[in-house]
């Protein structure tokens, strides 16, 4: 590898570049933390000095904190083993020789490309709506009473919607890895007689482990701070409101900025645990 | 054309176009945040003409309801002047005007004639006596039903029913083989959604948000009564997902005839009678219903436009807001689109020509307006101002809580007991620690 | 892992492989459909698929209403410009950390990838009493710096993870030619990275143009952009499907195609050190 001179050129070098950047990223943490310690009331003058830890305190035993955890973690799980498990299924088969195999890839990945905005929208009014939505006359048209998606079903809803949005990254991710695949391999196993699942068990899972780390991280870090599908959708009621929907609510409802940086600092905090985590069950994967 | 040389063009292309990006010049320019509301979107078509008479040009910046709301609230707490005009409500406006952020609006022309506006809508403005936005239309809130339906019940409508008489013609007018619910009411979580109606509604049920020391009245029997009076009557007689439905979702029912009433903005009355409606011909219109406790059940706002203090261009707003809720505007729309088309609720003259008499809401939305009275809206007494909201910072945040915690209740996903226990809990800890108690 | 299978068994994937991918992109081609009917035939029961009336009339009253020239420009420089900033900031901190990692390397990347979980509605009032003293308000100049600095860590991690398969001999032979650090990262490093390069600008160009809560919160006129346009379309008073549908189709139209178009690359690209 590198020299020691090399090695501390390139420290040097690289230096600003890095301090920069972790400076950058440091301000909004360091504004977080000052005004989470402040009574901050907008609409009542704004800043009126310390608060020592009454946000803090308010915050976490306030009755909406501990459900909106859980809604948090429901939906990041959800959504996460609906897209691994659908993608990698479709990864599987977008692989094998299709005819217009670049066309269906162009089908699937498209909801990569939709604002998450348009794409709640579109889903709410179009689809869901239980009066004039698709599903509602689908329903119908078999004899079904129309299911009111957002209200009754509104977590299953909300997972459904991030998931759409979220299946073609898993996707992209994992064909990528199955493209790499050594078919010599797996054509060997076949030949021994090995079962479909027991292949894919053995070679096909064990291959894919990284991608299906890197999707998990990646996928994980979008959906904590998921925000526009729930805002339009159901406006965080029917139990669907997740703490960064909890600190919108704070911050620009309630107009309490102290309160609201609070929680984002508790939401930093939820982030790194679960970083932490995932590190510690996958990290290997990522060497 | 290789990546590298597609990279290359891309950036200098990016380089270019961004040196010309950050100059921009102002000339007489006033910039506007308005709502996306269908009188709203007119007065924009009818911009150019003004930009003509003054010389003004007119930039818009047309948001949905509630990101409007967070982006006025955050640029006017700030101090951000990034507009001359903002388009709010009565619940905002004597807040702010109270917080000095507003410019008084106490020397308008004399040919504006500010004398002319409803004192309901005036009052509700104001702050200390001072106007500080103008309206630019008002409305209350008013039944309004299917008088062919209603004749097949064999049914009358009063012009001033009660809950109880609403309630029996939900249920009878109800036709789910047809998709007919006898009456459409909003349960949609929000302050100003089903949050603003339920309010009104408790209003005629005795009910009230604070006591005079600011202590939530959730655990009175008046609230369980509205709740349970209104969850019964939707269970039997309401559309499906009721607990979703706010305005625009029931004005698409009503609309496709799949409404038997619905109470709701006295504005919507111009839609239902118009092109989009299936069912225009047959609409009548009533006041909103009562307990026989002296409250009705309406509510009373208006969209105004307010100057926020420090912006550059004070004179030329001043100018806009003259003439977008003046009268000449009004007789502008009625050349054009006739006057049931003209936006509503914002001037006594209105009401006083003969021509918009003839309009067949226009003398109920007017009753309507003038039966709301926002500085006694209670049965009991109440230390707010407000009929469908309590004026102050609070409010919308612990409205739309509290909202939420009611539309679950309406979804079935609690009873209406858990969900006023969590009201309660939710409103006491917010006044406490806004230091009201 | 492509192999030869039979005929039938092809026909079987691809009929599959094609009813997948048009259940996932049967809102999109709703969306389009819907854009081109009347507001009443947009929600007739039971619903027409293909057998309306085709109406421009959607796009002339949105095109008419809003100035949507003005709203994609500001998308496309705004997006644009912070993912090049973002690239030229981040290649020298992702090169030292491949090439001479220390043992704090993936905690620090760790680090930076969890500040995009700090919910950004928590850090609204600083950034915007920041931008008001700086005057960014309403400036693409300020929107730029605000997404580059939000997408800053993917785009750190992404290129992070391209060099780190870039082989260190390579590097070395150029070293031992005597190539300085300048050409060493100029000559030999960008031409191998450029799949990687590529890609990466092209998932954020995405990720920029598809954010709603800044691009929303921190502009008025000037800096609009799509994100902008749309929340002017969504629940107004009255029927909407049909000219929501209209304005969602011209959102989202642009970087749909620009996608499609360089799927390849981004495919290529978009593996995360996925592949080993």
């Amino acid at each position: 590898m590198a020299t020691k001179a090399s090695r501390s050129a390139a420290r040097i070098m690289m230096a600003p570049a890095v301090i920069l950047l972790l400076g950058w990223m440091l301000v909004p943490l360091i504004m977080t933390l000052w005004f989470s310690f402040r009574v901050y009331l907008p609409l009542r003058g704004g800043d009126q000095g310390w608060a020592g830890f009454d946000n803090y305190t308010r915050f976490v035993t306030s009755s909406a904190f501990w459900p909106s955890v859980q809604t948090t973690l429901i939906i990041v799980l959800g959504v996460l083993a609906i897209t691994v498990i659908f993608g990698i299924l479709i990864a599987l088969l977008l692989d094998q020789p299709i005819w217009g195999q670049g066309v269906v890839r162009i089908l699937v990945i498209a909801p990569f490309f939709v604002m998450p905005t348009v794409s709640a929208l579109v889903w709410k009014n179009m689809f869901m709506d239980p009066v004039n939505g698709l599903f509602a006359h689908l329903w119908r048209f078999f004899g079904a009473e129309p299911v009111s998606w957002l209200s009754d079903a509104s977590m299953g809803s909300i997972i459904m919607i991030v998931s759409w949005q979220w299946l073609p990254f898993a996707t992209l991710i994992l064909l990528t890895a199955v493209q790499s695949l050594d078919s010599e391999q797996l054509e060997a196993a076949e030949m021994d007689g090995a079962p479909f699942l027991k292949r894919f068990w053995f070679i096909v899972l064990p291959h894919l482990s990284r991608a299906i780390t890197i999707v998990i991280l990646i996928q994980t870090i979008f959906l904590l701070a998921i925000f526009a599908e729930i805002f339009v959708t159901t406006g965080g009621a029917f139990g669907t409101r997740t703490l960064s929907y909890l600190i919108f609510q704070r911050v620009l409802e309630s107009q309490n900025v102290g309160l609201g940086s609070a929680g984002g600092v508790y939401a930093i905090i939820l982030a790194n645990i679960i970083a932490i985590f995932l590190m510690r069950i996958v990290g290997k994967n990522l060497d | 054309m290789s990546l590298k040389s597609t990279l290359c063009a891309a950036t200098a292309l990016s380089l270019i176009t961004a040196s010309s990006a950050f100059a921009d010049g102002h000339s007489a320019t006033i910039t506007i945040a308005t709502v996306n509301n269908g009188d709203m979107i007119r007065m924009q078509g009818y911009t150019d003409q003004f930009t003509e008479e003054t010389g003004i040009a007119v930039e818009w910046v047309t948001l949905e309801e509630n990101v409007l709301r967070q982006r006025v609230t955050t640029d006017i707490t700030t101090n951000g002047g990034q507009f001359d005009i903002m388009t709010i409500g009565m619940y905002e406006t004597p807040i702010w005007g109270a917080n000095d952020w507003l410019v008084p609006l106490n020397d308008l022309s004399d040919e504006y004639n500010a004398d002319d506006i409803l004192p309901a809508m005036a009052g509700g403005l104001s702050h200390d006596g001072t106007l500080y936005a103008a309206p630019f239309y008002g409305e209350s809130s008013m039944i309004m039903y299917r008088t062919d339906l209603m004749e097949a019940a064999g049914l009358e409508m009063p012009d001033a029913p009660s809950w109880n008489f609403i309630a029996k013609a939900a249920r009878e007018m109800t036709d789910r083989e047809n998709d007919i619910n006898g009456i459409c009411l909003r349960g949609k979580a929000g302050w100003g959604e089903g949050g603003a109606f339920i309010t009104a509604m408790s209003n005629s049920f005795g009910a009230r948000w604070f006591d005079e020391e600011w202590n939530a009245q959730f655990d009175t029997r008046e609230w369980s009564d509205t709740l349970n009076f209104y969850k019964n009557m939707m269970d039997d007689a309401g559309p499906a997902g009721f607990a979703t439905n706010g305005f625009n979702e029931n004005l698409s029912l009503f609309n496709q005839g799949k409404c038997g009433m619905w109470i709701d903005a006295t504005v919507a009355a111009s839609f239902v009678t118009g092109d989009d409606s299936t069912v225009a011909d047959s609409v009548g219109f009533a006041l909103a219903p009562d307990n026989g406790m002296g409250k009705r059940s309406n509510w009373l706002w208006a969209w105004a436009l307010a100057i926020p203090a420090g912006t550059q261009q004070e004179a030329e707003a001043k100018q806009f807001i003259e003439w977008a809720t003046g009268t000449g505007y009004i007789e502008l729309v009625a050349e054009n689109e006739g006057w049931a088309n003209v936006p509503p609720g914002a001037r006594t003259s209105l009401y006083e020509n003969p021509d918009y008499q003839a309009v067949p809401f226009a003398q109920m939305t007017l009753d309507s307006i003038l039966s709301a009275n926002p500085n006694d809206s209670t049965v009991d007494p109440s230390p707010y101002v407000g009929v469908q909201f309590a004026a102050i910072p609070e409010f919308a945040g612990i409205a739309t809580e509290v909202s939420q915690e009611f539309s679950a209740a309406y979804a079935g996903q609690q009873s209406i007991e858990e969900a006023l226990e969590k009201a309660q809990a939710i409103t006491n800890e917010a006044m406490e620690a806004a230091g009201y108690r | 892992m492509a192999r030869s299978v039979t005929p039938r068994r092809k026909l079987l994937n691809t009929t599959v492989a094609w009813a997948i991918g048009l259940l996932i992109f049967f809102p999109i081609l709703w969306t389009i459909l819907t854009s081109f009917k009347s507001e009443a035939q947009a929600i007739a029961a039971p619903p027409i698929f293909l057998g309306f009336d085709w109406t421009l009339e959607n796009y002339r009253v949105v095109l008419e209403r809003s100035d949507y020239a003005r709203f994609l420009w500001n998308s496309i420089i705004i997006a644009g410009l912070s993912t090049v900033l973002g690239c030229i900031i981040a290649v020298p901190a992702a090169w030292s950390m491949a090439f001479v990692p220390s043992r704090r390397t993936k905690d620090i990347l760790l680090w930076m990838l969890s500040t995009k979980m700090l919910p950004a509605v928590g850090v609204l009032y600083p950034i915007y009493l920041i931008f008001i003293e700086l005057g960014l308000l309403d400036s693409r100049a300020g929107l730029v710096v605000v997404l580059m600095l939000i997408n800053l860590p993917i785009i750190v991690w992404m290129l992070y993870t391209y060099f780190k398969e870039i082989p260190g001999e390579i590097l070395e032979a150029a070293r031992m030619d005597g190539a300085t650090l300048r050409q060493e990262l100029l000559y030999v490093l960008t031409p191998m990275a450029i799949p990687g390069i590529a890609s990466t600008l092209l998932l954020n160009f995405i990720l920029a143009w598809n954010e709603a809560f800044w691009t929303l919160n921190l502009t008025a006129v000037n800096a609009a952009p799509l994100t902008a346009f749309i929340a002017s379309y969504s629940s107004p008073e009255g029927l909407f499907f049909a000219k929501l549908s209209a304005a969602s189709t011209m959102a989202i139209a642009p970087i749909l195609i620009l996608g499609w178009f360089s799927q390849k690359q981004l495919v290529r690209g978009l593996t995360f050190g996925a592949v080993k």
